[in-house]
């Protein structure tokens, strides 16, 4: 049985958003959603997940106090503690299971509330073996980011060209909170933080919310939708400990790429994806990503993207929307962004930012400091 | 049959051992601090808590008076309507005697908490708090009360501006 994405909607992406709490976001992500689907959530969706992780939130059990605002009150509803790509692959399999046709997926990020909000990425670090050295969380990203660079022989170059394209690209989108004309050469000149990474490399936070209506082919049919289908989902963990991994290659999305693109049949996806949303929240993590999920050969990204193969006009348009970099890091949200991207694209709602014949779509979402997992979605329409 | 047992195996640890660092241990103190946005429906809650009102917020569809207000119905899935005070008098719908406090310590005088529906609002809206000039014996479901207020001066804008639902006095209702 298919599934597809019947309803999209999204707040506004914001550095800060003082006038509204995380509920009245919600609210307003839904609402968007419900309307683009056409549905009353009270009477036509059978199940509801929303993505958070209870430390962002700052209080316990956080599920509970999401009905309300989606129109789930005493329906069934449930927490994926983990990226909005991992609850789409959640509601994918809950439709599967023939139980239910209509679900929908919230993630949101409230990063605003957050004082501390390098303390709480800290406390994810290993307590025993790497939280007591001290050193920022985000000094992973630079051993990753330098253990890419050096593997693969990108030249920073790269890096600049990813942040000025993503920056340039949410120009474009009017949800985005990071658009701006960033010269390559403002990035590289932009304050070290963490070598090889600089200030303009890292993705700044931003408020928002994230929701999308699933449904099975019957009761998109039903519904006199035209769905944008889920042709396959996939997510991997790499080990935790930061002592044991790879470093250059991303494991985690490509495993989890593999899994998708078996679902999906595509054999070749270089060569079979039109357009992709992936998770830039550090600028060389585009490139890294690109590569694992087969869309660059190894060495190959930093390359390209100089080349302008990743930008709007070229070969394989990559983070249209701007990304993280240009619409801002919403951490849980961040994959279910990219999909709602994706989906929107390939419906041809992408307003200014449109792209010509676009039919198969990659979304793809990595957990963020200091995790080692991706999630990967392969959309499209038609068939 | 623990009971029966008066001696553990084992070598105990006392919290001393573990401050004396007897024991090996990582310490580590997070630093998680936030500031939520309180929203539009509570930010005006909040702030009538200090002109010492009670503010609700209406859904013309379902007709009911929603409290502590909110933005959205959840029954109806829409925008609400109107801004509407209520009173500050109700009654009691459910209470419990806490004989600990927070930290699990037993305590003499036992805490009196409850929910109390308020008179305005819909059936079943309220809000939960403590109870005073009342004693475990006296409390009972249904008992009508009213909210004790801290004076202007000391309110700050949170649910403990209202010190306790406290018995109507005579002439009250």
């Amino acid at each position: 049985m298919r599934v597809g994405i019947i309803g999209v909607g999204m707040t506004a992406f914001r550095p800060s958003t003082p006038e509204y709490n995380w509920k009245e976001l919600m609210f307003e992500a839904a609402s968007r959603a419900y309307a683009d689907a056409e549905i009353n959530p009270r009477e036509d969706v059978d199940s509801f997940l929303t993505c958070a992780e209870d430390y962002y939130e700052g209080f316990g059990i956080f599920d509970e106090f999401v009905p309300d605002q989606l129109g789930a009150a005493l329906r069934p509803t449930c927490t994926v503690s983990g990226d909005g790509l991992q609850g789409l692959a959640n509601a994918y399999m809950q439709i599967q299971t023939g139980l239910i046709d209509v679900a929908v997926v919230e993630a949101h990020s409230k990063a605003s509330d957050i004082v501390t909000l390098d303390g709480v990425i800290e406390h994810a670090l290993d307590p025993i073996w790497n939280k007591p050295l001290g050193a920022h969380p985000f000094v992973v990203a630079g051993l990753e980011a330098d253990a890419y660079l050096r593997v693969t022989r990108t030249s920073p170059k790269a890096l600049a060209m990813v942040v000025a394209k993503n920056h340039g690209n949410a120009l474009k989108n009017p949800l985005a909170a990071y658009g701006a004309a960033v010269e390559v050469e403002d990035a590289m000149r932009s304050p070290e933080r963490f070598a090889p990474l600089r200030a303009l490399d890292i993705s700044n936070p931003a408020d928002g919310c994230v929701v999308l209506v699933l449904a099975s082919e019957r009761a998109a049919k039903k519904l006199h939708s035209n769905p944008v289908w889920i042709r396959g989902v996939g997510w991997a963990s790499d080990s935790p400990s930061l002592e044991t991994r790879d470093w250059s290659d991303a494991a985690y999305a490509r495993i989890a790429a593999e899994m998708a693109y078996r679902l999906a049949k595509v054999r070749r996806p270089a060569t079979e994806i039109d357009v992709a949303e992936i998770d830039d929240r550090f600028s060389y993590k585009e490139l890294q990503h690109l590569e694992s999920l087969g869309l660059a050969k190894k060495g190959d990204a930093g390359k390209r993207v100089m080349r302008g193969d990743y930008g709007a006009e070229g070969r394989l348009p990559v983070n249209v929307s701007g990304g993280s970099l240009g619409c801002g890091n919403v951490f849980e949200a961040t994959g279910l962004h990219r999909a709602a991207e994706v989906a929107l694209q390939l419906r041809g709602d992408a307003g200014v930012r449109q792209l010509d014949r676009v039919r198969t779509g990659v979304a793809q979402s990595w957990r963020f400091i200091p995790s080692a997992t991706g999630a990967v979605a392969v959309l499209g329409v038609g068939g | 049959m623990t009971a029966r047992i008066s001696r553990w195996p084992g070598v105990e640890l006392s919290a001393a051992d573990l401050n004396e660092r007897k024991v090996t241990q990582t310490r580590f103190r997070p630093d998680a601090k936030y500031a939520w946005s309180a929203g539009e429906a509570m930010s005006r809650f909040l702030a009538e808590l200090q002109n010492g009102r009670l503010i609700a917020r209406s859904c013309r569809r379902c007709e009911r008076i929603l409290f502590p207000p909110r933005m959205f119905c959840e029954e109806c899935f829409r925008p609400t309507d109107e801004w509407i005070f209520i009173q500050d008098t109700g009654t009691i719908e459910t209470f419990s005697v806490s004989y600990l406090d927070t930290d699990a310590k037993r305590i003499a005088e036992p805490i009196l908490v409850g929910v109390v529906s308020l008179d305005g609002a819909s059936p079943k809206m309220g809000m939960m708090h403590f109870f005073g000039e009342m004693t475990k014996d006296e409390i009972r479901i249904g008992m009508r009360v009213k909210a004790e207020w801290r004076p202007p001066r000391e309110r700050q804008g949170s649910v403990l501006d209202i010190r306790y639902f406290r018995p109507l006095r005579k002439g009250e209702q």
